[in-house]
């Protein structure tokens, strides 16, 4: 290490790739589509505007499913859906997931000990069977219950993520010498641990999110989900099933969205973390 | 009055092997102490101890005569402004997502200290031969010995009566530790040292007096000229023998 060596880098430039370009241009399609069905959309979701499993066309652009309702409104809505499950769902296992790993983190080894068993066991039931569990539990299928439990059983791999990610700070010099400096628990929280882990939590966020998307579209395809008249991606696939070999459109539209959203929010949240982390700003 | 007295202190983890063992020493104020001796012998516990990071298991630290209470909070705000510390890793030791002038003012904005926050930050740099504008920027832009200037600048920004520097130069190289070695003599004039080395040769430039510490006790202590030219224990010139001087190289 040397002193004399002259400072490394221009003013930091915030780098915007075209990977997170491509990302927040998915996203952001698909927000501006599901805010745009709280006003507008095509047909009415639950009228009969067309024949029955009708391919694209000019006035069905998805064409229209068994029931000749257009499928293009009800992708639109489903985008709404889906984005309504993932906020809900990423917002409890923030919440909680955040919250109990950062107490695992402080907490004595005891403590500690025992919190990362109980993770460890949640992780070891898949996220849907837990969800299925929760649903089941409680009081039938409806999308808040959906929310409820997809975040709940995404929430013990936050708090394990979260747990391992503030050890890891809370080893640091830099949290010795806050310690020196006066600065209490709550502040190296606030001040060194959250800012050093939102990076690599943001991008687990995203991820989650997208895995909660896909969570809901598996409820929904199982019966669990939102109940009918919600246009859910995965109801839409599950009443494709059967037409898969006729009217494959029916099955194709909606897992297009499905899959455009899901990469696109991955895009974006890598994006975000180079954005987000000064250490990885050009130099 | 004397800074610092550790009064028979012993330290242990768990129910461990004894870390340190009926450690007795005075730090008063501006004399700078050297802690020396190989690694594992305790002299980073007893820094720890000195900082109030960590409780001895026997034995009585007092700050100015007063018991060192962790849980005495009015007491702890005036000991963490009067008591600051510098570390070995200047990689580690400074937050990679915080600026500069952030870093720096830490102490200042915890312990609350009424000061124009923005002059004491500049002051600070100023007295590390950084210039005005490392402020804005974040650690990962400078070298190690920049790091540790920036590290030594947190140090003293509260004015602390103590500054106690753990291993502060060994991971810098030879010509970096010299100019760091100049910086903390300037330094000395305003607050007491305490270094913590394996290096006597780099404490004895800056020491008024030595603790040669050995498996957790202190086998020698007294002013560093008596030490350094009639080392009396066995353990004390096998230190000497083998630490290279930096006074050689300077």
């Amino acid at each position: 290490m040397t002193d004399a060596a002259p400072a490394l880098a221009p003013p930091a430039s915030r780098r915007l790739t075209p990977a997170f370009l491509v990302g927040a241009a998915l996203v952001g399609l698909h927000v501006a589509v599901g805010l745009l069905t709280l006003v507008w959309t095509p047909y009415d979701p639950a009228a009969m505007t067309g024949g029955r499993l009708a391919p694209p066309s000019l006035l069905h652009w998805a064409g229209t499913d068994r029931l000749g309702r257009d499928l293009f409104t009800e992708i639109m809505i489903g985008a709404r859906i889906a984005l309504a499950v993932g906020s809900g769902a990423v917002a409890i296992a923030a919440a909680i997931g955040v919250t109990v790993g950062l107490l695992a983190a402080f907490a004595s080894r005891a403590v500690d000990d025992v919190l990362a068993a109980t993770l460890d066991i949640l992780i070891a039931f898949p996220t849907l069977l837990l969800a299925m569990l929760i649903v089941a539990a409680g009081d039938g299928a409806n999308l808040g219950t959906a929310i409820l439990a997809i975040g709940i059983a995404a929430s013990a791999i936050v708090a394990r993520l979260t747990r391992i990610l503030a050890r890891r700070v809370l080893a640091m010099d830099y949290i010795t010498a806050a310690r020196v400096s006066g600065t209490s628990w709550l502040g190296i929280v606030r001040i060194h641990v959250l800012p050093n882990i939102w990076p690599t939590l943001i991008v687990n966020f995203a991820l989650q999110f997208g895995l909660a998307v896909i969570a809901e579209a598996s409820l929904s395809y199982l019966g669990l989900g939102a109940p009918p008249p919600n246009a859910s991606w995965g109801r839409l696939l599950q009443e494709a099933q059967a037409t898969v070999y006729t009217a494959p459109f029916g099955a194709i539209a909606p897992g297009i969205a499905l899959v455009s959203l899901v990469i696109g929010l991955n895009l974006f949240a890598d994006g975000l973390r180079d954005v987000a982390d000064p250490t990885r700003r050009r130099r | 009055m004397s800074l610092v007295d550790l009064a028979a202190v012993s330290f242990a983890y768990g129910r461990g092997r004894s870390v340190l063992d009926g450690v007795d020493l005075r730090i008063e104020a501006g004399r700078n102490l050297g802690i020396v001796g190989e690694s594992g012998s305790g002299k980073t516990t007893i820094l720890r101890l000195m900082l109030g990071l960590a409780r001895p298991t026997a034995g009585r630290i007092a700050f100015r005569g007063e018991p060192l209470d962790p849980g005495n909070r009015p007491f702890m705000r005036g000991f963490r402004r009067a008591v600051q510390a510098v570390f070995q890793d200047p990689y580690s030791s400074l937050d990679p997502r915080q600026k500069v002038a952030d870093i720096i003012a830490e102490p200042l904005r915890s312990l609350k200290v009424e000061t124009d926050v923005d002059a004491a930050v500049a002051g600070a740099l100023a007295s590390v031969d950084l210039p005005p504008d490392t402020a804005g920027r974040y650690p990962h832009e400078f070298s190690g010995g920049q790091r540790q200037r920036i590290a030594i600048a947190r140090a003293i920004v509260s004015r602390p009566d103590l500054v106690l520097a753990d291993e502060v130069v060994s991971a810098l190289d030879l010509t970096t530790r010299i100019r760091i070695v100049d910086l903390l003599k300037t330094l000395s004039e305003k607050t007491t040292l305490v270094l913590v080395s394996h290096d006597i040769g780099f404490v004895a430039l800056l020491c008024h007096d030595l603790v040669i510490l050995e498996k957790g006790r202190i086998v020698e202590q007294g002013p560093a000229r008596d030490i350094l030219s009639a080392p009396r224990h066995p353990y004390t010139r096998r230190l000497l023998a083998s630490t290279p001087r930096l006074a050689d190289f300077a």
